[in-house]
């Protein structure tokens, strides 16, 4: 039964690898963001003379690692392009009509893409963790690590979702690119990417976290600082669950009326 | 000369034909545009709840910057992205052997095969963030001050290219080097700071040798008149800085022509 999605994720593993060196430079690029971030955050502390809410400069340059850690880990990369192509060329008539799940399959691609990302990015990480060396502050209590770990995976599953959700308006437009351009921006502002969002006016911040962007990125990293802790950790486990399962009914509801909506374009 | 400016206005007239068979695409990028403006606007507006500027630059300062930066990305990907960015196709399928054999020089034609029209809309949104700016900053610039704002934006347009051609350029070794793309982007976000948050070897790195920090700074400061020195040097040392990207791009450009053996061969 699931002898075959592990043959997919084995294939996705090798088929990522050849890439290894173009990931490596990617991850590489990836730094210069955060160069950029660690000199404006630290001109803004330099003109204030208490903290930022509750950040001072050590904390707030460990969120920002933390958030390319996080970001490593879930942000699919290129994923929706290529379902998009498969469902614009007529590709996944081959899925159709075989014994084989379209998500599972794209999901076993995806984990086997981050793992081997992951994996390659531990050289740039490692670079940061020793420049950065004072700001890391590890978890206080064992507890952290395994919700941590709990935390993220949902943030993958819904950046996963919402990708792929995105991808299969390809079944209506020829030209998807704009959507999910915009959809970035969302994700991009607010999901705790660019500043984190409890800098943000309380009114707004309340609003926010009713959205799933925060759950993408901000809410794990909050796990890993244990800054939400007891009755509000669990509510925002369970907010974050309801978000994973919210976009997987909300692909599945695309994904059926897509399919018969589907002409198989050049099949 | 007269010849590439000839072919060039036939390639500039075939994908203006082209683009306007997608009219409804344009309205959707200008939402693209505004969505990512408006997500730069909300970054700007929350740290200067906790700021009352930064270094000498103020809030609507910082977003002529940002308009500034936004603008010349544009113009950049109006007139090349597309090309340069297909550069990595060319070469792992072989069709670079056809860019090759045209009699025109292979940079030329590899770069200007198509024009961004959507992009030439989001300059117009860039635009109007510009001159919000200036009203809200109070500031009426001269003839002259606007004269030196565009020249400079033809330097800073020249970086964009030359960094992201290089790029592109390490496909001869790296096969599918689109993560190219997000390399250019990543270069290209330090360009929206203002310029005094730098320091160090880093700052020395980026205005000196790939000068990414002067690209949009320059400009700016020369619209709002906000220079405290004389003019002629951040003018003459973003001038000497393009010219040496650009010269960089195109040897390496050749050299890397020189190791090409083309794909299925």
């Amino acid at each position: 039964m699931f002898l075959k999605y592990t043959k997919t994720f084995g294939i996705g593993l090798q088929n990522t690898f050849v890439y290894r060196w173009n990931i490596l430079f990617r991850s590489m690029f990836g730094l210069l963001p955060l160069a950029g971030t660690v000199f404006i955050w630290r001109a803004i502390f330099s003109e204030t003379t208490g903290g930022i809410a509750s950040y001072n400069y050590a904390s707030m340059i460990w969120y920002f690692i933390l958030v390319l850690v996080v970001d490593n880990l879930v942000t699919p990369t290129e994923d929706e392009w290529q379902i998009a192509a498969d469902i614009r060329e007529g590709q996944i008539s081959a899925f159709l009509v075989k014994p084989l799940n379209y998500l599972a399959y794209r999901v076993s691609l995806f984990l086997s893409y981050r793992l081997v990302y992951s994996f390659i990015t531990i050289v740039p990480l490692a670079l940061v963790f020793f420049w950065f060396s004072d700001y890391v502050t590890l978890p206080k209590s064992l507890m952290t690590w395994p919700i941590f770990f709990l935390s993220v995976c949902m943030a993958a599953a819904i950046s996963f979702l919402i990708a792929y959700t995105v991808a299969l308006m390809a079944f209506w437009l020829l030209e998807i690119s704009t959507l999910v351009f915009i959809v970035y921006s969302f994700e991009y502002f607010l999901s705790g990417h660019t500043f984190p969002i409890d800098i943000m006016p309380p009114w707004f911040q309340k609003i926010l976290m009713f959205f799933p962007f925060p759950y993408q990125m901000f809410f794990p990293v909050q796990v890993f600082m244990e800054k939400v802790q007891g009755w509000e950790l669990w509510t925002g486990l369970v907010i974050q669950a309801t978000w994973v399962f919210l976009m997987w009914l909300a692909s599945q509801w695309l994904w059926s009326r897509g399919v018969k909506k589907y002409q198989a374009v050049g099949g | 000369m007269r010849r590439y400016l000839e072919i060039y206005g036939i390639m500039l007239r075939n994908s203006l034909i082209r683009e306007m068979s997608f009219k409804a695409n344009f309205l959707l990028w200008i939402a693209v545009e505004i969505c990512w403006f408006g997500g730069q606007m909300v970054f700007i507006e929350v740290l200067f709840q906790h700021v009352q500027s930064i270094g000498d630059w103020t809030k609507w300062q910082m977003v002529l910057l940002l308009g500034t930066h936004q603008l010349i990305g544009q113009i950049f990907q109006a007139f090349f992205f597309v090309n340069v960015a297909n550069i990595p196709e060319l070469v792992r399928t072989g069709k670079m052997d056809f860019m090759l054999l045209l009699p025109v020089d292979s940079q030329f034609a590899v770069s200007t095969r198509q024009f961004g029209l959507d992009n030439v809309v989001n300059g117009m949104v860039s635009i109007g963030i510009i001159t919000l700016s200036l009203a809200k900053l109070g500031l009426r610039p001269e003839t002259s001050q606007v004269l030196l704002f565009l020249g400079t934006l033809g330097f800073g347009v020249a970086v964009h290219y030359s960094v992201m051609f290089f790029l592109a350029t390490a496909s001869f070794w790296i096969v599918r080097a689109q993560g190219l793309f997000s390399g250019y982007f990543n270069t290209f976000a330090l360009g929206r700071y203002p310029d005094v948050v730098f320091h160090g070897i880093f700052k020395l790195i980026f205005s000196w040798i790939i000068p990414i920090i002067l690209v949009a700074n320059v400009p700016s400061r020369f619209l709002m008149g906000s220079f405290s020195g004389p003019v002629f040097y951040p003018l003459l040392q973003l001038a000497l800085g393009a010219c040496f990207v650009l010269a960089a791009s195109r040897f390496f450009w050749k050299f890397a022509l020189a190791r090409y053996t083309s794909a299925s061969s």
